[in-house]
């Protein structure tokens, strides 16, 4: 029996003795990337050394290893799609892409990956392309710390970072996205988990999920996005421990949800952002753990939402902790700690004994009439909203945390 | 103009008013910076002093002043000195005083603290304020020679740029929430001269993005340096138009 599996051992070891290594670069036997590759049979290792590649388009249609040695540079020229991988069991590693052409037809990406399954792209640089990684019609694919960076002036004349397109279980973990469309798109992309990438300056979102279901995104950090992440049409994302930092301005969010439901966030850190959370039509997400500070609203949650649980949350310094636009509110408060609370706690279960209303008279009045912001830090405004903490009238009843916490929860 | 000036000048120095004024003024410029932990919200705290506090304080003090010194103004009409050169000593001595104190107890603190645009800003405005309020002051003692009914003129006009104005645009804002209003806003505004100044301010700071379709509007015009410049010219209109009023009735005034 032991014969016999050394015996087939071998024998299948046959194709990783027969694998061969192909060097290209000015020195070596290959002078250009194209005429290695034709050379290359599935299971080869095409080592790439130091030196600019102008090649146009070139496709990869084996499974091969592109090795970059001393960061070789691929240039698409303003014209090309640069790497086009077209089969599976591809790995590419240490490369910098650059110079994708553009065209608005058929999206050409610097790495782009069709019908394709186990594709590894590992440690790239990629500068100035229409779009960085564009992965499509793929599975179990991996795309790691590569760095991207790009110079859009406008969402029209720029791609995504990394777009993933009818996908299935992708890893991307630890990239950085700077300068593109969207930082990191997902569309019809399942079973995929998003983990310490860093996403920044981005000029739509930092990343965008449309119709994609049972995904997750852990421990990223998205700086100063239009908006940090937008969350649309999805099922059963988890969003936990991510950092959403100065996603500032006019219509800028920490994150988007929109027609979403049996999502949770969790342990998420919100700190400057025009809204932290805004929610619009969303069912059944448990947001608890999050820190929201120094943002314009904490919490935008719009009367379409419906059996929300936020709970366990810390709200420190926002100018508005959250606010709604109508006067129902199916969902449920619980467990949070807010800066502006002033109850007491008699029996000392710190727990506060009297229930707080976090939705001030203004943010109410602000929600209905936006040109009322016009009052913004007016003495009128301070008042109003002190006589209606007192007698509440306005604001609608239901809209309560019974059990506010005493102190600063401990995140 | 030159001496009357000095003496009404030496005169407010010396009262003790003035002096506790522009001790507070030190204690809250100085701690708001010192003691909020970051300083965008110490500038919020003065932003309140310089909405609240200064044109209280200026309007107040002044009436005070002038109907206290109604009897050595009876005196020096009685000299032949021009009513005007009267009337405009004593404006600029209150004014000169008010702006002093303002620029030690809060203007140090600003110019320490804040960034150099906005710290510019801000004590401009607060110059501004004092000067609006001086002239206001004046105007309300000569429209009563009672004493009660123009120092609560005074209080009345406070409350009213305070507080009752921005009531009044509430209201219309709710009124006419169906109709465009942004725009006519923007002239609204022009009518008090606190509303103008907190704009101008909060436009410069960073909470103005949370004013959204609104605040781009205000930016659309405030932000430019025509929009500044005219703000700036509005608020000193507002310092000129009352004393200029005043000025016109005292010369004809039978004291």
């Amino acid at each position: 029996m032991k014969w016999i599996l050394i015996t087939l051992l071998l024998l299948t070891s046959k194709y990783a003795l027969i694998a061969k290594s192909l060097h290209v670069g000015s020195n070596h036997s290959f002078k250009t990337i194209k005429a290695a590759l034709e050379k290359t049979e599935s299971g080869d290792t095409v080592y790439i050394h130091k030196g600019l590649y102008k090649e146009g388009n070139i496709i990869i249609n084996k499974s091969i290893t592109l090795f970059g040695i001393d960061r070789p540079i691929l240039d698409g020229d303003k014209k090309y799609e640069v790497l086009s991988v077209k089969s599976s069991y591809v790995t590419i590693r240490g490369l910098r892409v650059q110079h994708s052409g553009y065209a608005s037809l058929d999206d050409p990406g610097g790495i782009k990956v069709y019908d394709a399954t186990r594709v590894t792209i590992i440690d790239n640089e990629l500068y100035d392309n229409f779009f960085g990684i564009y992965i499509q019609f793929s599975t179990h694919c991996l795309i790691k710390n590569n760095k991207i960076i790009a110079f859009g002036k406008e969402e029209q004349t720029i791609g995504n970072g990394i777009h993933c397109w009818k996908s299935d279980s992708l890893q991307i973990i630890g990239n950085s996205m700077k300068g593109c469309r969207d930082g990191i798109y997902f569309e019809f992309v399942n079973n995929s988990v998003i983990w310490r990438n860093t996403v920044t300056d981005n000029i739509r979102y930092g990343l965008h999920f449309m119709n994609s279901n049972n995904d997750a995104y852990f421990t990223n950090i998205f700086s100063r996005n239009g908006a940090g992440v937008a969350v649309m049409f999805s099922k059963k994302i988890t969003m936990m421990n991510n950092t959403f930092n100065e996603n500032w301005g006019d219509a800028a969010y920490g994150i988007l949800l929109k027609e979403i439901s049996d999502c949770h966030l969790s342990g998420n850190t919100f700190n400057k952002n025009t809204a932290a959370i805004f929610m619009d039509g969303c069912n059944r997400t448990i947001v608890e753990k999050n820190a929201f500070s120094n943002n314009g609203w904490g919490l935008k949650i719009q009367a379409n939402c419906m059996d929300n649980t936020i709970q366990s949350n810390n709200f420190l310094k926002n100018t508005f902790d959250v606010s709604t636009n109508g006067t129902l509110l199916l969902n449920k408060f619980q467990y949070n700690y807010w800066d502006k609370y002033t109850g007491y706690d008699l029996n000392k279960d710190k727990i506060g004994d009297v229930p707080y209303r976090p939705l001030s008279l203004y943010s109410v009045i602000v929600e209905n009439n936006p040109t009322a912001m016009l009052l913004y830090r007016s003495l009128i405004v301070t008042l109003l909203d002190q006589s209606e903490k007192k007698i509440p009238s306005l604001t609608p009843e239901n809209f309560i945390d019974e059990k506010p916490l005493m102190n600063l929860l401990k995140l | 103009m030159g001496r009357i000036f000095k003496y009404v000048m030496l005169d407010i120095m010396k009262n003790r008013f003035v002096m506790v004024y522009t001790f507070i003024l030190v204690l809250i410029g100085w701690s708001a910076f010192t003691l909020e932990d970051s300083s965008a919200k110490g500038i919020l705290t003065l932003l309140n002093l310089i909405l609240l506090t200064v044109p209280l304080v200026s309007i107040l003090f002044s009436a005070i002043y002038i109907y206290n010194s109604a009897e050595f103004i009876e005196l020096l009409i009685s000299h032949p000195i021009k009513r005007k050169k009267i009337w405009l000593s004593l404006f600029w001595g209150l004014n000169s005083s008010l702006v002093t104190a303002f620029i030690i107890g809060a203007g140090i603190p600003l110019l320490i603290f804040a960034e150099p645009p906005l710290s510019f800003l801000m004590i401009g405005i607060g110059i501004l304020i004092t000067t609006i309020f001086v002239s206001l002051a004046m105007l309300c003692t000569i429209v009563y020679k009672d004493k009660a009914k123009g120092i609560g003129l005074t209080i009345v006009l406070w409350i009213y740029f305070a507080l009752l104005f921005d009531g009044i645009l509430l209201f219309l804002l709710f009124q006419f929430a169906d109709y465009p209003i942004e725009q006519p806003m923007v002239l609204m505004t022009a009518l008090s001269p606190l509303d103008l100044s907190r704009i101008l301010i909060l436009l410069q700071l960073d909470t103005s993005a949370i004013m959204g379709y609104t605040g781009a509007i205000f930016k659309d015009f405030f932000g430019t340096t025509i929009g500044m410049v005219v703000s700036l010219g509005l608020l000193i209109l507002w310092g000129v138009l009352p004393f200029a009023y005043s000025l016109s009735k005292f010369k004809k005034k039978d004291l």
